[in-house]
């Protein structure tokens, strides 16, 4: 695999008068871990949502293993491999962690249109659903309905749907976000096990478990890319200090 | 509750009906909610299982019964081709509306099905060369399914219990399906699920659609009853009395429109009987239900009867999950 | 040209009644996010209340139009308060709950006056046509246009140059913000609701002389309510106009030249709008 995992190119979104992104260009190879930081505003989940369909941009272009995405829906991308998970939970609160996980598999499977057969006949989906939570330390919580669940735990299924669907790019937007100092060091052990054949790009606050994780990082401010580079690059650059510090 | 037992209590009951009521005025009050609860069931796929909250359901019944008046009355044709095509056109028709109607959610989404709901009824009314307006449409006499005649209260008793349980059985299945199970979803988090892959669009539709065809079945059904049909089956009055028939027997529980169906069918009948005023007690108990027991009837006597067996503080919402199985 | 004339003048006229009716849906839908189903049924209570003032004392309609666009303002303040405040922030509920109410009006309108249609007559000095160029112009039509007119210019006063008008133009932007910034929203709420109303009401009454009150008005006219807010757009005062002018205009024409299909042809913009302008012409998303 030769080119980037994810190209944007020229990408920019207006809200009103209001320039959200402007002229983001970046590439992640594949099983690359990026990381996105940026002070509240800079446009993060903005660029996320351009990336998923979830917003239209004005102009650029967002490809997929070269693939052109701007013309596809939403659900269209997913099934290319995209993946996402939330800063805000979205899950389905009234049904139990594993039928969350089973919404997640059928989403991908032709499945999803029998109209006929029971659904808690398909063992195999079951099966699959009970690994992926079995993978986050959910196990034991797999027949518990979300609302009994405490949010490190909805955390947790958040990933799980999204491993589940064994994505070729995942976007976590947040996945720390509200957890405790030892949840947080738990979630990412969990996610240095994810595979390479998954690239990872992030969006954190959290520096230190975000900086753990990085390999390339680039910093957003004001819908621009300020700076891109290592690790070690960009923790060093002035600009990311004048970012966070600066205004 | 035990599902094969109530399977085949409620099996029995529908069984012995006809010796327990008695005489034909509630035989055929039995056939009139077995034909309702099949209407209602089919709101509910999109109401309950949707989430889409229609005013204009009534269009459906109102097409197949019409169409299927009309093909037999004025294009000669036999019960059986006459039936299909109706539900032909229904399905169409359901299609066509789903496309507009799906331009929208929430109230959006219901004024378009309101809206359309009175463009069906206008033409049943004023188009009187082809649906005689307010006179009405007769149907000359009843099929006579595999040669069974069905003219007599009792027979025509068992042929809607047929029909409803085999409406019954195919809705269950759907909502128990794969692809109830999206439906679901769709209503709870329709970003989530377009973020799973899931045509949220597509499956919003086809459950539009099916909720038509089976409205047409009722159609059908009705029709074959009365063997009259007049503009009034598609007033808006029609499409809400079907939706308070979900909403008061509760959207979330499958059982629920079918005991709406029971009570609103006995209400209006009975209230008929002695005073006029069927609109206000229509509009008062929509107005009860909607602020009083949101949820309706099954879901709130199953949660006061999990409290009342202290199985738990059982919080409304663990009550909802377990209410979709009857 | 008589024919034209006659038309003409009909359709703006029931564009201006449209307009009374719709203005007020549009307020409250825009400002309450909900479609006040009780509507058309406000409309026809406001008619049968003028015609019972106007015969009980002996006064013309304008006296009737001021009995019924009160009456009706209270009662839709009763149904605000009491009712719909129950179910604050429960917009599908809300909706539910005025269509019940608007299946017990029109009830009780039936039981109280009757099944036959009640004529509501014009003041006396405005039936006779006005005769211009050897044409005769329908007084009364054009009297209900300039009435509309009015209306129009004084809601667009209201809702652009006053304090309450800004505070529900914040409401209908953002209501988040405006309780933010301390607008009382539910005061708020009750006052639109209450105007709307009083709107229909009102225009029930002036539309009277030439529709008449009879049941059944509710149902005829909350379709086109809503086939004007579609057109036009939730919230939007120009885009009720313009709609309901387009609107009069097709359903009188569309009456005249093809009577069977009329009501449906009513639809067709609906339609069109629906598919291709999803948010009407003037307004905020449908969705």
């Amino acid at each position: 695999m030769t080119g980037p995992a994810l190209q944007i190119v020229g990408l920019a979104k207006r809200f009103g008068g209001l320039p959200a992104i402007q002229d983001v260009s970046l590439e992640v190879m594949p099983g690359e871990r990026r990381l996105i930081i940026g002070p509240n505003g800079a446009g993060k989940t903005t660029l996320f949502n351009l990336i998923t369909g979830d917003l239209k941009p004005d102009t650029g272009s967002v490809r997929l293993f070269g693939q052109e995405l701007l013309e596809l829906p939403t659900q269209d991308r997913i099934h290319l491999g995209l993946a996402r998970t939330y800063q805000i939970l979205t899950l389905f609160p009234r049904e139990t962690l594993v039928h969350n996980v089973v919404l997640a598999l059928l989403g991908l499977s032709p499945t999803r249109w029998n109209a006929w057969q029971a659904l808690t006949g398909y063992q195999a989906f079951y099966d699959t659903a009970r690994a992926a939570l079995a993978r986050v330390g959910l196990a034991d919580s797999a027949e518990r309905i979300v609302t009994e669940t405490s949010y490190g735990e909805r955390r947790r299924l958040e990933l799980a749907m999204a491993l589940a669907q064994q994505p070729k790019i995942l976007l976590l937007d947040e996945p720390l976000a509200g957890l405790s100092q030892e949840e947080r060091q738990s979630i990412q052990a969990l996610l240095a096990t994810i595979p390479r054949e998954v690239t990872i790009v992030m969006i954190e606050h959290d520096m230190d478990v975000a900086l753990a994780f990085a390999e390339r990082i680039t910093v957003l401010h004001y819908g621009q890319v300020i700076v891109e580079g290592t690790r070690t690059e960009v923790v060093n650059d002035p600009r990311t200090k004048e970012v966070y510090l600066g205004h | 509750m035990n599902r094969i037992a109530t399977t085949v209590v409620a099996a029995a009951l529908l069984l012995v009906l006809p010796w327990v009521a008695g005489n034909d005025f509630y035989i055929n009050l039995a056939s009139q909610i077995l034909i309702y609860a099949i209407f209602a069931l089919s709101l509910n796929l999109l109401v309950g299982f949707g989430g889409m909250t229609s005013l204009g359901h009534a269009a459906y019944l109102g097409i197949a019964a019409y169409a299927c008046a009309w093909f037999v009355t004025h294009a000669g044709l036999g019960q059986l081709p006459a039936a299909i095509l109706a539900l032909l056109l229904t399905t169409l028709t359901a299609a066509v509306f789903g496309v507009l109607s799906l331009r929208a959610t929430g109230l959006g989404f219901l004024m378009i099905t309101l809206a359309l709901g009175q463009i069906v009824w206008g033409m049943a009314y004023r188009w009187t060369d082809l649906t005689g307006g307010d006179n009405g449409m007769k149907l000359g006499a009843r099929p006579a399914p595999f040669g069974i005649d069905i003219a007599q209260p009792v027979p025509f008793y068992y042929f809607s219990a047929i029909a409803f349980a085999l409406s019954f059985f195919c809705l269950w299945r759907v909502a128990h399906s794969p692809f109830g199970a999206s439906l679901q979803g769709s209503r709870d988090q329709p970003r989530r699920m377009r973020m799973l892959g899931h045509h949220v669009w597509m499956i919003q539709f086809a459950a539009f659609v099916m909720a038509g065809f089976w409205a047409g079945i009722a159609g059908l059904m009705y029709v074959y009853y009365n063997q009259f049909v007049s503009p009034n089956v598609l007033a808006l009055q029609q499409s809400a009395e079907v939706l308070l028939m979900s909403i008061l027997g509760g959207a979330s529980a499958f059982s629920g429109p079918i005991v709406g169906a029971v009570i609103i069918t006995l209400v209006k009948n009975v209230v008929s009987s002695y005073v006029e005023r069927w609109n206000t007690l229509l509009g008062a108990i929509f107005v009860i239900t909607v602020i009083f027991m949101p949820e309706g009837l099954v879901p709130g006597c199953r949660r006061l009867w999990r409290r009342f067996r202290g199985t738990g503080l059982a919080k409304p919402a663990a009550a909802k999950i377990e209410a979709k199985s009857p | 040209m008589q024919f034209w004339v006659i038309q003409t003048l009909n359709s703006v006229a029931l564009g201006g009644l449209l307009f009374l009716l719709s203005s007020g849906f549009s307020l409250i839908f825009g400002l309450m996010r909900m479609p006040n189903l009780a509507h058309g049924a406000f409309f026809m209570l406001g008619a049968y209340l003028g015609v019972t003032a106007m015969t009980a004392s002996g006064l013309t309609l304008w006296w009737g139009v001021l009995a019924g666009g009160i009456a009706v303002a209270v009662f839709g303040g009763f149904l605000e308060r009491f009712i719909l405040r129950a179910l604050a922030g429960n917009e599908q509920g809300q909706v539910l709950v005025t269509l019940g109410v608007s299946f017990i009006v029109a009830d009780i309108c039936l039981l109280t006056w009757g099944g036959d249609p009640v004529p509501i007559p014009a003041p006396l000095a405005l039936r006779r046509p006005i005769f211009f160029e050897g044409l005769a112009f329908p007084t009364y039509r054009l009297v209900v246009l300039g009435l509309a007119v009015v209306v129009a210019v004084l809601l667009h006063l209201l809702i652009n140059r006053t304090r309450l008008g800004a505070m529900i133009r914040a409401g209908v932007d953002d209501m988040q913000m405006a309780r933010g910034i301390g607008i009382p929203v539910s005061l708020l709420f009750t006052v639109v609701f209450c105007l709307g109303a009083a709107l229909a009401g009102a225009g029930g009454v002036i539309g009277g002389p030439i529709m008449g009150a009879y049941p059944g008005l509710d149902a005829d006219m909350l379709p086109l309510a809503l086939v004007v807010v579609i057109l036009g757009g939730v919230g939007s005062l120009l885009g009720a106009f313009v709609g309901s002018l387009i609107i009069g205009f097709i359903y009188n024409f569309g009456t005249a030249l093809f009577p069977d299909l009329a009501y449906v042809i009513l639809f067709l913009p609906m339609v069109l709008v629906l598919v291709f302008l999803p948010q009407g012409l003037f307004g905020r998303t449908l969705r």
